[in-house]
């Protein structure tokens, strides 16, 4: 097989990946390959690069000054950083859904369909809208609201309305960093059950604090520490099952343990 | 060890509510002390504008018509002007100010009161002083003028915002200055707060702030807008009303106005004035905005420019429009620059075009106070109160357009 054939199986693969922030190096050699329509979690402690490794996916750390990166990161083989890739282009095949949900300030019909109309969609909107917000498990919510300000919705709503308008400008893949953590525990099931749905038609990489999370709704998950010069590291990978009951690595061990520090 | 020994330190605590207490009263003493100093502004103001007059005719109003002035038509007034005045006074006023037949009936009935009536204020006591002296002035003003009229009068009236300007107090109007000031004002929104906003724009959205040229910038617009007023005067002098004189007289559009000295000078220096603080106040607006909304928009495959100008503009513009509400009430107070570039003393003309000479409501109030007549700051008085009444009118306008826009929110 050859390598362009190889690249392709995979949704995202990163070749010795290293992430600047000026001079320091915040993230350190990852080689990490995310299986399509699947759902990858990236779990490890607080600062070890988890959310610099899923920004650089769709190159939302291009606005920090002084980022730079090292290594590569395919995209149906294409580096995504290579100087003729348009960075906008990017983000509409991979989306992103944040910590805090941070609808815009316009109606919940608008926030799905403004993605949408800038990307040039010249389909049926109320359609696409409809689907998205469906597809997103909002519909039934929100449906009679529709010109309803997004920011009048409840949290875990928000964080909804986030997806659906993620998947209406229809990526290939959805980036999610810690997306529940600022959601009670009933709305973070919703979202896990959301996000399982999805993965027929998405990949999905999730970064979260929560390790019962990543092992309830992952598929694979990828542990991530420091090591002595605070760069973060992968230290092990694999399928969520392996990694949560026979984990190879000391480190990881005691992170899902809780023995960690 | 023991929690009460902890939470008994009595001796702090009441030291500091002590000090709570100073400065708690401190603030409340700065404050009504503002209050105070605005309330003897606005006393003094009133008490110059309604005052007890002794008024003396030199021709009767009763012998020239069977009703007041002010109901006579304007084909009465002009018989009147006719059969009273010279032919060659008749053709100076018109040469001066307009041909008869466009004057309109408020300037007409002034110009039978000028050039006929002749009225004079031989006196006039500020409001306060006549209501609690009054029998005492009454007496003083018939020793002196026995056939003086006595009447309270306010010198703000419908028809000082109607007259032009005149060497006479009593016939004094603040009309010019009211237009010349909404034209200065129309012509530095117009200019000021594009380039202000796409400055704040660049420096904002684009420029690399680490860049050692847009660091310099930055520092230079901060400096500028703590420049003296009068020196953006003199920048205007040389440069609008001396070296640009071919386009600012209107020459080049061929309306020429004989020299640079016109709104459209007086409008381009304001707008320089004001640009700095703009820019400053229009920065911190765009800086407000959360980031979270910019990374939204970015994650969806928005541009730069989507970004700005769908979500970044809207959410900043309440922000923006309070910074342009305080600079346009500093514009619309500014006196020094205009003197410099410009503005007129006496036109009986109104401004017609950008090309037109100016006056503003604060150099003509700076003018009538400086007049040696008494009458003079009574109508600077009245003045004062137009030109507040035209600054919290602008300022209630641009408040009612940034609740509604942030309400959109
Ligand atoms: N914008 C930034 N500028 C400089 N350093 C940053 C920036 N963002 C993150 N870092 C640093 O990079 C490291 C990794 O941060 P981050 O990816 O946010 O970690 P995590 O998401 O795993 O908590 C941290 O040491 C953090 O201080
Ligand atoms: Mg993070």
């Amino acid at each position: 097989m050859s390598e362009q054939n190889l690249s392709n199986h995979f949704a995202i693969e990163t070749r010795n990946l290293n992430l600047f922030y000026g001079n320091f190096r915040a993230v350190k050699d990852v080689n990490l390959q995310i299986v399509p329509r699947k759902i990858t979690a990236i779990i490890g402690p607080s600062g070890c690069g988890k959310s610099t490794v899923l920004r650089s996916f769709n190159r939302m750390n291009d606005f920090v000054p002084g980022f730079h990166m090292e290594g590569e990161i395919l995209f149906h083989g294409k580096n995504l950083y290579a100087p003729d890739v348009d960075p906008v282009q990017v983000r509409q095949y991979i989306g992103m859904v944040f910590q805090k949900p941070n609808p815009f300030p316009k109606s919940i019909y608008e926030n799905v369909a403004w993605g949408a109309r800038i990307n040039g969609y010249k389909g049926n909107m109320d359609e696409l809208v409809e689907g998205a917000l469906r597809a997103a498990a909002l519909w039934d919510e929100v449906k009679d609201n529709l010109k309803k300000s997004g920011l009048s919705l409840s949290g875990g709503q928000q964080q909804r309305l986030c997806i659906a308008r993620a998947l209406a400008v229809k990526p290939e893949i959805i980036l999610m960093d810690e997306p529940c953590s600022a959601l009670d525990p009933i709305a973070t099931l919703k979202i896990e059950d959301l996000m399982r749905e999805l993965s027929e038609n998405y990949t999905i990489i999730i970064v979260t604090h929560n390790m019962q999370q990543a092992a309830r709704a992952s598929d694979y998950t990828a542990f991530f520490t420091m090591d002595e010069d605070r760069a973060g590291v992968m230290v092990e990978y694999g399928e969520t099952s392996q990694i949560f009951t026979n984990p190879r690595d000391k480190r990881t061990e005691d992170y899902i343990t809780g023995r960690f520090g | 060890m023991n929690r009460s020994v902890v939470l008994s330190e009595t001796g702090n605590l009441s030291v500091r509510h002590q000090w709570g207490k100073f400065f708690q009263g401190l603030f409340l003493f700065s404050t009504v002390i503002g209050l105070i100093v605005l309330g003897i502004l606005i006393v003094t103001v009133v008490d110059k504008t309604f005052t007890l007059v002794a008024v003396t005719n030199k021709v009767d109003p009763a012998t020239l018509a069977d009703r007041p002035l002010e109901e006579l038509s304007e084909e009465e007034l002009r018989q009147i002007l006719r059969e009273n005045l010279r032919p060659a006074r008749l053709r100076t006023i018109e040469r001066d100010q307009a041909p008869l037949d466009e004057m309109n009936q408020a300037d007409l009935t002034a110009l039978v009161t000028t050039e006929i009536v002749k009225p004079t204020t031989r006196a006039s006591y500020p409001l306060f002083q006549s209501l609690t002296r009054r029998a005492e002035i009454e007496a003083e003003i018939r020793s002196e003028y026995p056939d003086a009229q006595i009447y309270f009068k306010a010198w703000l009236t419908w028809d000082f915002l109607q007259r032009s300007m005149s060497t006479k107090p009593d016939l004094a109007g603040v009309r010019q200055a009211v237009k010349g000031s909404l034209w200065i004002i129309f012509i530095t929104i117009l200019v000021a707060f594009p380039i202000g906003v796409g400055a704040a724009i660049y420096l904002e959205e684009y420029a690399d702030h680490r860049s050692r040229i847009n660091r310099i910038l930055q520092t230079n617009i901060e400096n500028l807008a703590g420049v003296p007023s009068i020196i953006y005067g003199i920048l205007g002098l040389a440069v609008f009303v001396r070296t640009l004189a071919l386009i600012t007289s209107g020459a080049v559009f061929g309306v020429d106005a004989g020299s640079g000295r016109t709104i459209l000078s007086g409008g381009l220096t304001m707008a320089l004035l004001v640009l700095p603080i703009l820019i400053i106040s229009s920065q911190e607006a765009l800086r407000a905005v959360p980031r979270s909304l910019r990374e939204a928009s970015y994650a969806m495959g928005a541009t730069r420019w989507q970004t700005i100008w769908h979500h970044v503009l809207p959410y900043a513009l309440p922000g923006i429009l309070t910074g342009t509400i305080l600079t346009v009430s500093r514009a619309l107070g500014e006196t020094a620059p205009l003197i410099l570039v410009g503005a007129s003393s006496l036109i009986n003309k109104d401004p017609q075009s950008v090309f037109s000479f100016f006056t503003t409501l604060p150099f003509q109030i700076y003018n009538w106070t400086v007049r040696p007549q008494p009458e003079f700051r009574n109508i600077a008085a009245a003045a004062i109160l137009v030109l507040l009444a035209v600054l919290l009118s602008l300022n209630a306008t641009a408040i009612v357009l940034r609740n509604r826009l942030s309400k959109r929110i």
